[in-house]
């Protein structure tokens, strides 16, 4: 186990409701080493934003991690308290959500948010932090950011201010960096600018990014390496061109049967997975998949195991489980993949 | 910003003007009679007639109204029925006891209001929000008279640490004899400010800590007084900027009830004196004093929005 920066294991979330615990995560095990880029796909309610808001200890109740372990460099971050928990959480690992329109205080100037922060973790004083603050606007590309830091929130585009939320989460120089939807908020020429940026960014800075997203497009563009996670577990994990070219779970190759092919012909149908995914009030025994699954067998009702499918590759299906079944039915899996590549 | 006070000024004159003809017909509508005031036993109803000519009570309510409107637009408020006094001067006369009552009220009532509501807030539904919704419950329904009078027993009859009434005493003309006077009715009028300011802070408090800065806040380390005392107290500022403007009447015209029972010698009793003597010069004064003052207290209000919520200010 060389090099890992952050180890989730088993990790079960729920959230109690009038109508029962809806268990958003449920044994979710995950790693994320020093440095990668790894994207975190499914589609919503697949319990992605919630094991990134775990991973910092944010689950108000009723929410509350029921199972599991976080490991962050080699440290347990279960029951720590929580004013050591002040000294992580936008320090070694920062966090950048979906909607920049409501990441910011309204009242407050956008250098406030960054000197705050700043100041806080790194203990520079008032001018020190703000001429760091000015520095890492220019870094994520805003212009005049000697002007910028004395505006407020609302005088900046939805772009910009997601950019000021980057700045932030950088500045303090993080070993982790989770952005949660950073692009879904945001037009798509701007979406692109932000991918450009988060790209940029990568080569410039060690930390390792959790790019949480449903857009498979997105993962292709930035990320090395893929997990897919479904009705609050994960169905497949692997490098992206074997998430891409090679996947070996079925949700993974409908999702990728979805996506709009480039080049193929304008005419032609997207198939969607039919169906919606799991209540998770009263989630199902096995395979979460299964009811949506075009594969699906008797044995499906028993939770499948996590299979070693290639180099680094594991998917949680029964059909890789070679005492279960040949191997013809993976094979159907790689039509999915043509012309995903870019 | 100038503009829209320039114009929000100009729309008070006729604003006045009508406030002033309602509470003219209200006082000539109410059952009773000034001159009665005057009448003793044995006066002939000659007499009687000529005391009601004297005060000009005779003419019609128009000719009443116009008289008092030109004399007003002369800059005179004119002259109370029963002692003969220049309204402006009786209420000038008793303004800094009643602004002096109002103010340390409101103000104390202010700050406290802001860290209990926060709190409050904050804890939503726990035991400290419980009591502090409690409590202000009781300031909101309970009557200020009575409580007036319960601790009037309590402090001046039953302890002897406080005067009941009054604002000085007699012969003694010290700051501190004014303040010993002054804890009484200060404590009950800021209790009862406080109440419903309290309950404005909180709910604005609760709505605030469900806004996603809030969580990204804590996502960035601040702990929960860093968020509570840097980043929503500003925003629960903005109802208590409502309240404040709206009590800028009422820090002139005082709390009626509470320097009635404690015999303060402010605004609020002297318009006490003149509603039950029917003295409608003094009544106009300062229902027009009033009047002019809540709406300056909104106009302030709107302007310092803009300085408590920058999305404002950028809007105009």
């Amino acid at each position: 186990m060389k090099n890992r920066l952050l180890e989730v294991e088993n990790l079960h979330v729920s959230f109690h409701t009038r109508e029962g615990e809806v268990q958003a995560v449920r044994g979710v095990s995950l790693h994320i080493d020093h440095g990668e880029t790894v994207g975190i796909v499914g589609e919503s309610g697949s319990g992605k934003s919630v094991t990134a808001k775990a991973i910092l200890s944010l689950i108000a109740p009723p929410g509350e991690i029921t199972h599991g372990d976080i490991r962050f460099a080699g440290e347990s971050l279960r029951g720590i308290p929580e004013r050591k928990w002040r000294t992580i959480r936008g320090n070694r690992i920062a966090m950048v959500f979906q909607d920049p329109m409501t990441s910011l205080n309204p009242v407050k100037r956008v250098g406030d948010h960054l000197t705050e922060v700043i100041r806080r973790h790194r203990g520079l004083g008032r001018r020190e932090a703000l001429a760091e603050a000015v520095e890492m606007l220019r870094l994520v590309g805003i212009p005049e950011p000697e002007l910028r830091v004395r505006q407020y929130p609302h005088e900046l585009s939805g772009g910009m201010r997601q950019r000021v939320m980057i700045a932030m989460a950088l500045s303090c120089r993080p070993e982790l960096l989770i952005a949660d939807e950073p692009t879904t908020a945001l037009d798509v020429t701007i979406q692109a600018q932000i991918l450009d940026l988060l790209k940029e960014l990568k080569a410039k800075t060690s930390a390792a990014i959790a790019l949480i997203t449903h857009d498979l497009g997105v993962v292709a563009q930035v990320c090395s390496r893929v997990i897919v996670m479904y009705g609050g577990m994960v169905m497949e994990e692997g490098p992206v061109e074997e998430i891409f070219y090679r996947p070996k779970h079925p949700y993974t190759q409908g999702l990728l049967r979805s996506l709009p092919k480039r080049g193929g012909s304008s005419r032609e149908r997207l198939s969607p997975i039919e169906g919606s995914p799991p209540d998770l009030r009263s989630a199902p025994k096995g395979c979460p998949f299964r009811d949506r699954c075009p594969h699906a067998m008797a044995k499906c009702g028993t939770m499948p195991p996590m299979v070693e499918v290639g180099e680094g590759h594991r998917a949680m299906c029964w059909l890789n489980d070679t005492d279960a079944q040949s191997d013809d039915h993976a094979g159907s899996g790689t039509e999915g993949g043509e012309g995903n590549g870019g | 910003m100038r503009q829209l006070i320039a114009k929000r000024l100009i729309q008070t004159i006729p604003l006045l003007f009508f406030v002033s003809i309602v509470c003219f017909a209200l006082i000539k509508a109410a059952p009773g009679d000034p001159v009665l005031s005057f009448v003793t036993p044995n006066m002939h109803a000659e007499d009687i007639e000529r005391v009601r000519a004297n005060l000009g009570l005779d003419k019609p309510a128009y000719v009443q109204y116009g008289l008092w409107l030109k004399e007003l637009l002369k800059g005179n408020l004119g002259y109370s029925l029963v002692n003969h006094q220049p309204v402006a001067a009786l209420i000038l006369e008793r303004l800094p006891a009643t602004a002096g009552l109002m103010g340390c009220a409101i103000l104390l009532a202010v700050i406290l209001a802001i860290p209990l509501g926060l709190i409050a807030g904050a804890f939503h539904n726990k035991w400290v929000d419980k009591l502090i919704t409690f409590l202000s419950y009781i300031g909101i329904s309970v009557p200020l008279f009575w409580l007036a009078i319960l601790l009037i027993y309590l402090f001046a009859i039953k302890l002897h640490w406080l005067p009941s009434m009054g604002m000085r005493t007699v012969g003694v003309n010290s700051a501190a004899d004014v303040i010993k006077h002054g804890i009484l009715p200060v404590s009950v009028l800021a209790f009862s400010f406080l109440s419903s300011y309290v309950r404005y802070v909180r709910s604005s408090t609760i709505g605030q800590l469900r806004e996603d800065y809030v969580q990204i806040q804590y996502a960035y380390g601040s702990s929960r007084w860093i968020v509570l005392f840097r980043h929503v107290l500003k925003h629960v500022l903005l109802p208590i900027i409502t309240l404040l403007g709206m009590s800028l009447a009422e820090l002139v015209t005082g709390a009626i009830v509470t320097e009635t029972v404690f015999s303060w010698p402010g605004i609020g009793s002297l318009g006490m004196t003149a509603v039950r003597g029917m003295d409608y010069p003094i009544i106009m004064g300062i229902t027009l004093f009033s009047a002019l003052l809540l709406i300056i207290g909104n106009l302030l209000a709107d302007v310092l929005y803009g300085f408590a919520d920058p999305r404002i200010k950028s809007s105009r």
